[in-house]
């Protein structure tokens, strides 16, 4: 099968700096990877490439086997989903229109609509009931974090790409969304700067380290890279873990 | 004397109604082509900071002698109210639209809205409030601007005003003054309600 996401040999600059330098690797259906790295290591910027919020400065992002700049643009960010940092909840759509952003925009029926703001809703924790009515403001943080990982996944989308979507949650309910996110099949680009995280969910770790691609494999094998990058990562899990 | 004041109030109503309506539909569309274009805020923002700074009997008399436009009546009196509401509607509906979280508008993108429903979904209703107290200062301004338009025969409850001062009578220039002012404050009172009805951009 083809690559869902192929990232060929791509640089991104702006204003003279190099942001991400010289990025290949290939995410293959049902693949969950994950991308980490310190702050303002390139994660967010990775993302914004794969659904043409930005496009490479040199090199291709191909989703599908065809470079973003090829996508129309409004199909590629409807068929991705998108997780955003900072939550990016219209402030003044309810919860409920939030999480149904995306089936509205493909025109599906109402009903069909509410029955999947429901499900998703209760998905991520939050009783469809009593938050359904609510706006952003009206929310936590978390609850907020919640709704935008809800949002992301409400139309289906072939992909998925979260950036940090649990950094506001409490352990226990950033355990149970991290269940969740392992049962979901869908095809994942998951930023964080968790280690722990980044070993329990990914199927394979991107490190990036200043815009470069330090490592890319398997979480064994992450655990025994020798990487400068990945070792001071490692160090965050405690002298117990790091073999 | 009641039905004249029932008459020219609602002269004065019209006038004011129709500038508040052109002047709506050039600003407003002008202030959102505006925000897809920097460069050029300056200098429409400065041409119609201009027109405000013209002292409204100066700008109703230079409108007269020009062709088409201009002449004695209604329609030059439109047209200098126009000018004078186009400033704060402009500025405020430009003030809205950039003033929306950009983060909020990546995000509506990142949704796969189109440009169109980036405007209409988003960042207008967002906008909204700004939008509307532009309006509703440009209502209540024009509203005591229109008295002046009795001058070049445009009727309306200026008509009072001038023929009160003209003959020195107080009680004529308050039947005049006095229904001009409680227009204006309901102006202000009705659409600062609908404005507080919208969220805080
Ligand atoms: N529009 C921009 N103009 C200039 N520099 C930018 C721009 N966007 C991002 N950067 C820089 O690019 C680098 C990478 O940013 P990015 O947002 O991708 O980091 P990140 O890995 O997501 O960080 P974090 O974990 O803090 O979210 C940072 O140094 C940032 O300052
Ligand atoms: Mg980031």
């Amino acid at each position: 099968m083809s690559a869902l996401v192929e990232f060929a040999g791509v640089s991104y600059s702006v204003g003279g700096r190099e942001i991400l330098r010289d990025i290949s690797l290939r995410l293959e259906p049902g693949e969950k990877l994950i991308l980490l790295g310190r702050s303002g290591s390139g994660k967010t910027t990775a993302l914004k490439l794969v659904n043409g919020l930005l496009f490479p400065s040199s090199g291709h992002v191909l989703v599908e086997g065809k470079s973003t700049t090829e996508w129309d643009s409004v199909r590629l960010k409807r068929h991705t989903g998108y997780v955003i940092q900072e939550s990016g909840l219209f402030p003044h759509f309810t919860v409920a229109a939030n999480v149904g952003t995306v089936p509205k925009l493909e025109n599906w029926p109402e009903q069909r609509i509410q029955a999947r703001v429901s499900e998703l809703l209760t998905q991520v924790g939050l009783d469809p009931k009593e938050f359904g009515a609510r706006y952003p403001k009206q929310l936590s943080g978390g609850q907020r974090q919640r709704i935008g990982v809800a949002r992301a996944l409400a139309a289906n989308p072939a992909l998925l790409l979260l950036d940090e979507p649990f950094g506001a949650l409490d352990p226990v309910t950033r355990l149970e969304l991290q269940r969740q996110f392992q049962k979901l099949q869908t095809t994942a680009i998951f930023v964080t700067h968790d280690v722990r995280e980044a070993l329990l969910l990914g199927s394979r770790i991107g490190l990036l380290r200043a815009g470069s691609l330090e490592f890319l494999g398997p979480p064994p094998e992450f655990l025994h890279s020798q990487g400068e990058e990945a070792r001071a990562f490692l160090e965050v899990l405690g002298a117990g873990h790091v073999v | 004397m009641w039905f004249e004041l029932q008459d020219l109030a609602i002269e004065h109503i019209i006038m004011v109604a129709i500038s508040m309506l052109i002047a709506a539909g050039i600003a407003i569309p002008t202030a959102i082509w505006l925000t897809r274009r920097a460069a050029w805020h300056r200098w429409v923002l400065g041409f119609a900071n201009i027109l405000q700074t013209i002292p409204s009997l100066a700008l109703f008399g230079f409108l007269i002698p020009i062709p088409f436009i201009g002449g004695i009546g209604k329609r030059t009196a439109i047209i200098a109210l126009v000018l004078y509401a186009l400033l704060p509607i402009l500025r405020n509906t430009l003030v809205g639209i950039m003033g929306v979280d950009a983060a909020v508008r990546e995000s509506a993108v990142a949704m796969g809205m189109t440009p169109r429903q980036v405007l209409w979904q988003v960042e207008l209703p967002l906008a909204a409030r700004t939008i509307l107290a532009g309006l509703r200062v440009a209502t209540v301004t024009t509203v005591g601007t229109a008295t002046i338009a009795a001058a070049i025969g445009a009727g309306g409850l200026g008509v009072f005003i001038f023929r009160g001062i003209a003959s020195v009578d107080s009680g004529q220039i308050l039947a005049g003054a006095v229904p001009a002012a409680l227009m204006a404050i309901l102006a202000d009172e009705g659409l600062g309600w609908i404005e507080r009805r919208f969220a805080p951009a």
